[in-house]
């Protein structure tokens, strides 16, 4: 058996490209495993990890804060939960997915937590 | 003739001693590492604030000036890590776990911990 | 045709242990399709991991859930270590495979428990988790913690567990197997409890994939996917094989669940003869590494994924945990469509939820 969980496989992608792709990943049966999203420096960047007999591919995106990205729920409907979960955290619009229950997939007292301009507590 | 597939277990338990423990009235027997509440032993501590610095839980207090060390006793997730960091090793790890209390700041405990006489160092 | 009804379910509900609400549409007896919600219990655990230390993180992590608490702790050790390059003891990493087969040992007899109470049958649940409170007292034993182990540690694990521990593992472990074996017999074999499984809430293999199931529940459609095949720990070797069962009912799942109970008494056993002798960790000091890691384990319920990214110093600058159930709830709205309402509690059982788990 060869060891897998310690190869790391990431990419970096152009946002308008990405519908693209993973439609390329869905033809080849990949298994979506989860989309994160991340802060940096002013950007939002979205890590999406597919499965493919046990190995792991992540390719990134990078959009800006509280800004748009095209939905993938068409192709991977699963995808509707991540992406409900991070318009509901940190303020991405997902064009052409409905959110899960109008954007209130989470239950939270306040709008978007952890976009950082909103960070901070009571 | 699937059916009552369980009477065997269930005539079995009829006979026998009861699995649970007649606790408190038959004390609980503690194995060797549990992690129960932290103690500590006040008069080798030095009031470094190592515990308080990586408490986890933010449990723990030092107060220099004041020369107390303050545990949140319902705050405290009984991780043992500030026995483990410790350089004194003053911190120990009881066996009983914290009483259960109605009120959560009754956990609060505040010990003083006797000023120590540093020997100069005369050069 | 019938009248619809939205019924609301959950997060409180008599027989469901989990704060998940659903809105069952109905119609007759029949339900349409499910809309879940969740968000209760959101706690924010990954903002809370940008401002601990990593070496003291781990205490924070394992608390996600109380019954994969083990499974977290050791997914976040590893990612760690993956991003710092470090490597632990062989001593270290089969007593982290012994433990991470005792907890599964101890949530799949959490699980047939909880299902044994939705079906009504509360004498099983009793008797089940009478049988599991063996596997806790050897938590007790060995880490100190029944339920939070806090054993795992970047580097390696806390405590070493001595040759006698291990023979009283063992045999407790031959006893927890032949008082399994009864309690199986009336899962696997009754009248009652098949008539309450049997071709209830189907997920065919198509779906599964479909749906990107992980885990049992995925496995027990039918797909070949097991998280330990990918080199973590040592169920390499020792010739770790999954279990995949058929027919994707839930009955199907209860049957997976209990071979990998089996399954996992064989590799808990098989750990403790060939336990080498050596060290139990390694000093990891300074910050963590800039860079980022990924990696998966198989938690009891599933495929659990784990992302850190350091940035030079003593703070991770972000930690995301995936865990099983946020991917099987697309694969639970699925199996409820079309469902009868008093099979409900069942069906959302058998994908062995933990929304704890899945709000962080």
């Amino acid at each position: 058996m060869k060891c897998h969980y310690r190869i790391q496989n990431f990419e970096e992608i152009k946002a308008e490209d990405l519908t693209e792709i993973i439609r390329g990943f869905k033809t080849e049966k990949y298994r979506l495993c989860q989309i994160c999203a991340s802060n940096i420096e002013g950007d939002t960047e979205l890590i999406y990890s597919f499965d493919l007999d046990h190995e792991l591919f992540n390719i990134k995106a990078t959009v800006r804060n509280g800004g748009g990205m095209e939905s993938i729920t068409g192709i991977y409907q699963p995808a509707s939960i991540y992406e409900s979960e991070i318009h509901d955290l940190f303020g991405i619009e997902f064009t052409g997915s409905r959110p899960n229950r109008g954007g209130k997939f989470f239950v939270l007292s306040k709008p978007t937590p952890w976009l950082p301009e909103n960070e901070g507590g009571e | 003739m699937g059916a009552f597939r369980i009477s065997g277990l269930i005539l079995g338990s009829l006979f026998r001693r009861p699995a649970t423990a007649k606790y408190p009235a038959v004390p609980r027997e503690w194995e060797e590492r549990t992690r129960g509440r932290i103690e500590i032993d006040a008069s080798e501590c030095i009031l470094c604030g190592m515990c308080a610095r990586k408490c986890p839980a933010d449990a723990l207090a030092v107060d220099k000036a004041e020369a107390t060390w303050e545990i949140d006793m319902m705050g405290c997730v009984q991780c043992g890590h500030c026995t483990e960091i410790c350089p004194k090793k003053c911190l120990r790890m009881e066996k009983e776990y914290t009483a259960p209390d109605c009120d959560r700041r009754t956990g609060l405990r505040k010990i003083p911990v006797p000023k120590k006489v540093t020997p100069r160092n005369d050069r | 045709m019938g009248k619809r009804t939205v019924i609301p379910f959950g997060p409180q509900h008599p027989i469901l242990p989990e704060p998940v609400h659903l809105d069952l549409v109905i119609e007759d007896e029949k339900v349409i399709e499910a809309v879940p919600s969740i968000g209760f219990i959101h706690r924010g655990l990954e903002k809370l991991a940008e401002v601990r230390e990593y070496p003291e993180l781990v205490y924070v992590i394992e608390r996600i859930c109380g019954i994969c608490s083990f499974g977290h702790g050791l997914g976040y050790v590893t990612a760690v270590e993956g991003l710092m390059g470090v490597e632990v003891p062989e001593r270290a990493d089969y007593l982290r495979t012994m433990w991470h087969e005792l907890s599964r040992i101890h949530s799949h007899m959490l699980w047939l428990g909880l299902t044994a109470d939705a079906l009504g049958f509360e004498s099983l649940f009793m008797h089940t988790w009478k049988v599991r409170e063996r596997i806790l007292n050897m938590f007790d034993l060995t880490t100190g913690g029944r339920v939070i182990h806090s054993v795992c540690k970047v580097g390696g694990v806390r405590r070493d567990v001595e040759e006698e521990m291990l023979d009283r593992i063992v045999s407790e472990v031959r006893e927890t197997r032949k008082e399994t074996r009864k309690l199986t017999d009336v899962f696997l074999r009754d009248t009652s409890v098949k008539s309450r499984l049997c071709g209830v809430g189907i997920l065919s293999k198509e779906d599964a994939e479909e749906l990107c199931a992980v885990g049992p529940v995925a496995r027990a459609s039918g797909v070949y996917q097991d998280m330990r095949l990918n080199g973590m720990c040592k169920y390499g070797e020792l010739g770790f094989e999954p279990v995949i069962g058929e027919g994707g009912d839930c009955y199907a799942r209860c049957k997976v669940r209990i071979s990998e109970l089996n399954q996992s008494f064989d590799i808990v056993e098989k750990t403790a003869s060939v336990m080498p002798d050596g060290p139990v960790e390694v000093q990891v000091r300074g910050p963590l590494q800039a860079g980022e890691f990924m990696m998966r384990l198989e938690q009891p319920r599933g495929e659990a994924l784990y992302y850190v990214r350091g940035n030079g110093t003593r703070y991770l600058e972000r930690m995301r945990v995936r865990t099983p159930t946020n991917m099987n709830l697309p694969s639970m709205v699925r199996m409820l469509q079309g469902c009868d309402l008093a099979d409900v509690p069942v069906i959302i059982l058998t994908i062995d939820p933990c929304i704890s788990c899945t709000e962080r």
